[in-house]
């Protein structure tokens, strides 16, 4: 199998470049991941992030043949080759792969990404309806892989001003949990011309999410919240 | 010299029972800090699925005695009776509390947490009825949970040290007590001392010590390799659990929740066997249980495929909107890791390595407590453990489902609690660094930056993992340990002249990689030594020479040290905090 990695290694290179490895697969590499691991045993230097294996802890994502994706949920048999590896868009590189995603969570942080709810706390748990805690679903899984955000034009542009689709589906998630109580307040947080209204439903987001969510959905949602608002 | 940064508290690992315990300091004002090698999200906690025990009565009858009897008897009669008490006791507290915080539980239609059925889990002290006590978000609840943690320790503004690796405990020569760690941070390649009056390790499992593994890359068992290299010992370390429901060929886990939301296993002439092994239980008995009834199975024939090697997962049965409702994720990996829709087609799995019972010696305080003189259990200054890392004991020989998640979040609150009390009544400067200190690190880094040639990392390390898979598996045979042992030691010693070809200080994933051998050949040593030693069979350790318990000579932890590679033993704790001691009797499901 061919893969062309980004490569670069600020301690040593003046500049990226693109290396070529011919990876000999065995018969129990299916995943994009799996070849990497293999690239990794031919040469050592290659660096990337990777956990889970299994799509849930959003390590290794990255720019695959020019989409974003996580390498371990990806089959290497949908692949067109040779495979174009390149960090994720947008974020300085620190080396090779890996991304400095220190602008990605500050916006994360940004949206209070954790339910406020005023009332003293009850003896046991607060209910909440079945429907109600469907509403969550859809906006719960996202694992904060950045592939949606990084895949952004919008994000691109403006990362340390826009809240991007990772950030806006997490706001859109504690709006919408029947337990949070600052509705309004996170609203406000995102009344801005930038935060919120850079996003021109590109769709990008949706395109790229290795796990099937809809930011531009939510961002959708929380426009009309804002707009019932004014009226 | 090795630059030094001093802090009240240091927690070593940041996925649920590190972040639960930072929340409970983040309550406290104290300078805390948090490493973790990897983003908190990506710990492993992420991928736990089927759900976090706590007997809610929301569905069925149910009490801690209940889920305390089951633990134990889940247990084996290893686990520590004080220690499941104190577990069992607080399991509704702190669950109410993640759902205080956000958790985004399932519910039932009155509004209250939905909860499941669980292997092992029972109604009544053992009897036939199933107790749902399980509490799920979906087949995501570790996911749901490790997320709300994460965010309550950003509203709480805990200080994370992100891609920081811990490599070398630092001890005070004249009691032992911990001072603090050696750190690497990745991103420039360089080493710090972190010094502390507490240091909490929540470093997780070391489940990469096995070939077929439902573990993450990252559970390479570090703080297991750090305690042992400073001369802890380890605990009942031969106690690995096989979960029996590993996507063949990947190793990516099933939740045993499909179990509970109704599936069942069947071999090759579509018979479910375990009505045969458990016949009360059925699918439903302990882990330890069924991965044996599955290796059984296969080994004498009827196993699937063209190799007749694994068994068959059967939910098509179950209605699609449940599957899509109650199992999402694991219908999104059957599909992409089994190229198996569960809605239609049944998964093919295979028991697989997944949960480390043993550990780092620590009471439910999160003490980290060693023998001395005729105390056992006698307390390290300074030094705390929680989670995988840690054997408190409550799982003993073999763990319930949901109740890991459970241990995490009761003990990284008590060590929490604990490590305050504690700092709160020490005199306010730090001890004095012994000379030397973070030499042993310096030399281990030295030594990768020196070596041009000598063994490769990734060689080693799978010959380590092929090697713990074929000698040391579900069921253990004496001849297989004893040449077990033999190559572990011949392992260990190509550890010892490992080399990379990397020399980068920036993110250096190569040198990180060998590090973390360093750690997976300790924790491998102590499981196969322990393992050959222990004679009797004892829920995950199923010897085929001494098929049987024998509570007469082996009702016992084991602890290994590193320092000649020796063992010793300590009494199980047989009396409970309060109630009645339940009394070992033949484990039936």
């Amino acid at each position: 199998m061919k893969i062309s990695i980004y490569r670069y290694d600020p301690d040593k290179d003046e500049k990226p470049y693109m290396k070529e490895y011919d990876v000999e697969l065995q018969h129990s590499d299916h995943m994009l991941l799996d070849a990497l691991v293999r690239v990794k045993d031919m040469d050592d230097s290659f660096a990337f992030r990777r956990s889970c294996r299994e799509g849930v802890c959003g390590s290794d994502a990255m720019n695959i043949n020019g989409k974003n994706g996580l390498a371990c949920v990806t089959k290497i048999a949908d692949l067109k080759e040779p495979v174009m590896l390149r960090p994720l868009p947008g974020l300085p590189v620190i080396r090779d792969l890996i991304v400095d995603m220190t602008q990605f969570f500050k916006q994360y942080h940004s949206i209070k990404p954790y339910v406020i709810n005023h009332d003293a706390p009850p003896e046991r748990e607060r209910l909440q309806s079945p429907a109600e805690r469907e509403q969550l679903n859809g906006l719960y899984e996202c694992i904060l892989c950045a592939c949606c955000s990084t895949a952004c034009p919008s994000f691109w542009w403006n990362p340390d001003k826009f809240v991007g689709p990772a950030g806006l589906l997490q706001a859109y998630r504690f709006i919408a949990d029947t337990r949070d109580q600052e509705t309004a307040a996170r609203l406000d947080n995102l009344e801005d011309p930038y935060r919120l209204f850079r996003c021109h439903s590109i769709m990008n987001c949706v395109d790229v999410c290795p796990k099937n969510l809809n930011p531009t959905q939510a961002i959708g949602k929380i426009k009309e919240l804002m707009v019932r608002r004014m009226v | 010299m090795i630059p030094v940064r001093r802090f009240d508290a240091i927690v070593v690992g940041a996925g649920g029972s590190g972040m639960r315990a930072a929340l409970e300091l983040a309550r406290a004002d104290l300078k805390v800090a948090v490493l973790s090698k990897v983003f908190p999200t990506r710990s492993h906690t992420v991928a736990a699925q089927g759900g976090i025990a706590a007997p809610l009565a929301n569905s069925t009858e149910d009490n801690w005695h209940w889920h305390m009897y089951d633990t134990v008897k889940g247990s084996d009669y290893l686990g520590d009776q004080d220690a499941i008490e104190y577990m069992c006791r607080r399991a509704n507290e702190v669950v109410v509390e993640l759902e205080h915080m956000g958790m985004p539980f399932d519910r039932l239609e009155n509004g209250k947490i939905y909860q499941r059925p669980f292997g092992g889990h029972t109604q009544d002290y053992g009897s036939s009825k199933m107790a749902m006590r399980s509490c799920a978000a979906a087949d995501r609840t570790g996911h749901a949970m490790l997320h709300t943690l994460y965010q309550q320790n950003v509203r709480m503004n805990t200080q994370f040290f992100v891609e920081w690796m811990a490599l070398d405990i630092i001890r005070d020569p004249q009691d032992g007590a911990v001072l603090g760690v050696t750190a690497l941070e990745m991103e420039t390649g360089e080493v710090f001392i972190l010094q502390a009056k507490a240091t909490l390790f929540a470093t997780g499992g070391a489940g990469r010590i096995f070939y077929a593994s439902t573990n993450a890359f990252i559970n390479t068992g570090d703080g297991i390799g750090m305690a042992a290299r400073a001369g802890f010992p380890l605990e009942d370390m031969e106690f690995w659990q096989f979960h029996p429901t590993g996507v063949y060929g990947a190793g990516v886990l099933i939740t045993e929740g499909v179990r509970g939301e109704g599936g069942f296993l069947v071999n090759k002439d579509g018979e479910r066997f375990m009505e045969r092994y458990a016949p009360n239980a059925k699918d439903l008995a302990s882990r330890d249980v069924v991965s044996r009834a599955m290796t059984t199975e296969i080994k004498e024939g009827r196993g699937c495929g063209p190799h007749a090697d694994h068994v068959l997962l059967k939910l098509s049965h179950i209605k699609p909107e449940d599957i899509m409702q109650r199992l999402p994720g694991i219908r999104e990996i059957s599909i992409k890791f089994a190229n198996a829709d569960p809605i239609r087609d049944p998964i093919p799995v295979v028991p697989t390595v997944h949960y480390q019972m043993g550990g780092i010696p620590a009471k439910y305080t999160g003490h980290v407590v060693i023998p001395e003189g005729n105390n056992t259990d006698s307390i390290v200054p300074g030094f705390y453990a929680v989670g995988e890392c840690a054997c408190v004991s409550v799982h003993g020989a073999n763990r319930l489902g949901t109740n890991s998640l459970l241990d995490l979040v009761v003990f990284g609150k008590s060590a929490g609690e604990q490590v305050i009390k504690d700092i709160k009544a020490l005199p306010s400067p730090h001890r004095t660094l012994p000379k030397g200190a973070g030499d042993s690190t310096r030399a281990r880094l030295a030594r990768l930056d020196a070596n041009a040639a000598g063994e490769r990392v990734v060689d080693v390390l799978t010959d380590l993992r092929r090697a713990m898979q074929a000698h040391c598996g579900v069921f253990r045979f004496p001849d297989d340990l004893l040449k077990g042992v033999e190559k572990i030691k011949e392992i260990a010693d190509r550890a010892q002249r490992t080399f990379i070809q990397d020399k980068s200080k920036v993110f250096n994933t190569a040198r990180v990689e060998a590090l973390e051998l360093d750690n997976l050949i300790e924790a491998a040593m102590a499981t196969i030594v322990s393992a050959e030693a222990r004679k009797e069979s004892r829920g995950a350790q199923a010897r085929a020479d001494f098929p049987d318990r024998d509570d007469k000579n082996w009702m016992k932890h084991t602890l290994w040290y590193k320092e000649g590679n020796r063992l010793s033993y300590k009494p199980v704790h047989l009396k409970p905090l309060t109630v009645d001691s339940f009394e070992p009797k033949v484990r039936t499901y």
